[in-house]
């Protein structure tokens, strides 16, 4: 029998979107903001996250979804959407 | 006309108790708060036995959020942070979480080697060639000011906000150092104190340097003998203390509790000269500190009722009791009651100057000399010096009027301060 893989190239974007959520809600004390969170949501204007910790959702980011972001793409993960593109982008580049 | 500087919060995160009230009990009782470590021994340590604050989850929950403790490796920094929130709230002040930083506020947290479980957790991923996985939070657990700035941003301090180092005299340093900062005015409010970090990191350089005892490790209570004829090294210890100093017309315009008033103290070196070297203080140098803190604080030698010593539980002892002989001119049975906090918590190193800063100023707002523990067979050297009836036992009933205290660190660095019991009229 063969196994099959969990089918990450496939993964739509409301999945993308519903487990970054889980990720960013470890560093936003903005629960009302991660409530509304959708693909407008910028990470910093409305999650009020310390810009530091930035870098650390990129880290949970990357493990979460078995994928590396390189210093390029970190530096445009600065929002839901973009966040959601850079994924999406790497998982098809697997 | 220069400030004069009281103590209306205090904070204690010790290895036989974590806040005022268990500290208090803890040092009455004189219960030890040293214990045998298995890491120590699994580690081959020749001491495997030291004094570690005890924190429970849902504790440390009170002080730091969840995302704060993501990645949290600093013992130092945990310790400093519960014992500073502490002596603000001991203080009767509150922490605004909004408007402006409190300009008249700032902070002296002083620390030794910082973060250092933290750092080794970094340095196997640098190694590995990890480095972008390290996360944010490497610099301010391991930076030598991590302390202050944690400090510094869960009261919102605005005035300076700086750490001090200078080996075991640290906590006793900050204190003066904060003392300095409102006499001249600079500042209303300090939180001074110091923190030290625990496990194997921190004490392995003592025990390869041969400083701690190996004789207890099967009896660990009783390993720690400071004045005691078998006293074998000392036993290293951790946690932090923490103290609002603010100046007496500020304490007394919103009618703070008042636990003493800093009448002086002195900070010296003795330039590794002499009988001084990096590790062995220049006796000379002791002596002028002492006498010098005793000048600045306005007093005579003999208005002193009682000496928190230094007193780490090694050969140095015997000398220690004779610096403080000849700078106070006073011996045998004239000479001021003593005690060393170290026999019950071991020696925290540069949280020491200021969890026993703590347990001072409790003693003199208790009425009480603490226990010597572990001393009963007392080193003949000493009771040369003075009497034994100066080295209580048990925890003794006794007015304190003013104490003096004083801390040596390795530098050949020492410090001493003078407080007087404040009376309210």
């Amino acid at each position: 029998m063969i196994a099959i893989p969990f089918q990450k190239e496939n993964m739509d974007r409301s999945s993308i979107l519903s487990k970054l959520k889980v990720i960013v809600a470890n560093y936003s004390h903005d629960k009302d903001a991660l409530e509304y969170l959708s693909e407008s949501t910028d990470f910093i204007k409305d999650l009020k996250i310390n810009s530091a910790n930035l870098v650390d959702v990129v880290l949970d980011v990357e493990e979460e979804f078995d994928i590396e972001i390189d210093n390029l793409a970190m530096e445009r993960m600065l929002n839901v959407s973009a966040a959601i593109e850079i994924i999406t982008d790497k998982l098809k580049a697997k | 006309m220069a400030n004069r500087v009281v103590i209306t919060g205090m904070g204690v995160v010790a290895p036989n108790g974590v806040g005022l009230a268990p500290f208090l009990e803890a040092i009455r009782a004189g219960r030890s708060g040293i214990t045998h470590h298995p890491l120590l021994e699994k580690l081959q340590f020749s001491c495997q036995i030291a004094g570690t604050p005890v924190l429970s989850d849902a504790l440390i929950a009170n002080y730091f959020s969840e995302l704060e403790l993501r990645n949290f490796n600093s013992s130092g920094i945990m310790y400093g942070v519960i014992a500073a929130m502490d002596a603000w709230k001991d203080a009767g002040l509150n922490i605004e979480q909004s408007g402006e930083p409190d300009w008249d506020s700032g902070t002296i947290f002083g620390s030794g080697t910082t973060g250092v479980d933290k750092f080794r957790e970094a340095i196997y991923k640098i190694d590995d060639l990890q480095t972008r996985r390290l996360g944010s939070n490497v610099v301010a657990q391991t930076m030598a000011s991590g302390i202050s700035a944690y400090i510094g941003g869960k009261l919102g301090l605005g005035n300076q906000v700086s750490s001090n180092s200078s080996a075991c005299t640290t906590g006793t340093e900050s204190i003066l150092m904060a003392y300095e900062r409102i006499k001249s005015g600079q500042a209303t409010r300090m939180l001074a104190g110091s923190t030290s970090d625990s496990g194997p990191y921190i004490w392995a350089g003592f025990d390869a340097m041969k400083v701690c005892t190996f004789k207890h490790n099967e009896t660990p209570e009783s390993g720690s003998r400071p004045m005691s004829a078998s006293a074998s090294g000392f036993v290293p210890g951790s946690g932090a203390g923490a103290f609002v100093l603010e100046s007496l017309e500020s304490a007394l315009s919103r009618g703070a509790g008042i636990y003493a008033e800093i009448l002086g103290g002195n900070l010296n070196s003795g330039g590794q000269r002499g009988t001084g070297t990096m590790t062995a203080p220049n006796a000379m140098a002791v002596q002028r500190c002492i006498r010098t803190a005793i000048q600045n604080a306005g007093i005579q030698a003999s208005d002193i009722d009682f000496i928190n010593g230094h007193l780490t539980a090694t050969s140095k002892d015997s000398l220690e009791i004779q610096n403080w002989c000849e700078a106070l001119q006073r011996s045998g049975e004239n000479f001021p009651f003593i005690n060393s906090l170290k026999s019950m918590v071991g020696h925290c190193l540069s949280a020491a100057g200021s969890i026993e800063c703590v347990a001072s100023l409790l003693q003199m707002q208790h009425d009480f000399i603490a226990p010597n523990l572990n001393c009963e067979d007392l080193n003949p050297e000493i009771t040369a010096l003075i009497s034994s009836s100066r080295i209580p036992q048990k925890a003794s009933p006794h007015p304190i009027r003013i104490l003096a205290k004083a801390s040596f660190g390795f530098g050949d660095v020492n410090a001493c301060i003078i407080f007087k019991k404040h009376i309210s009229t």
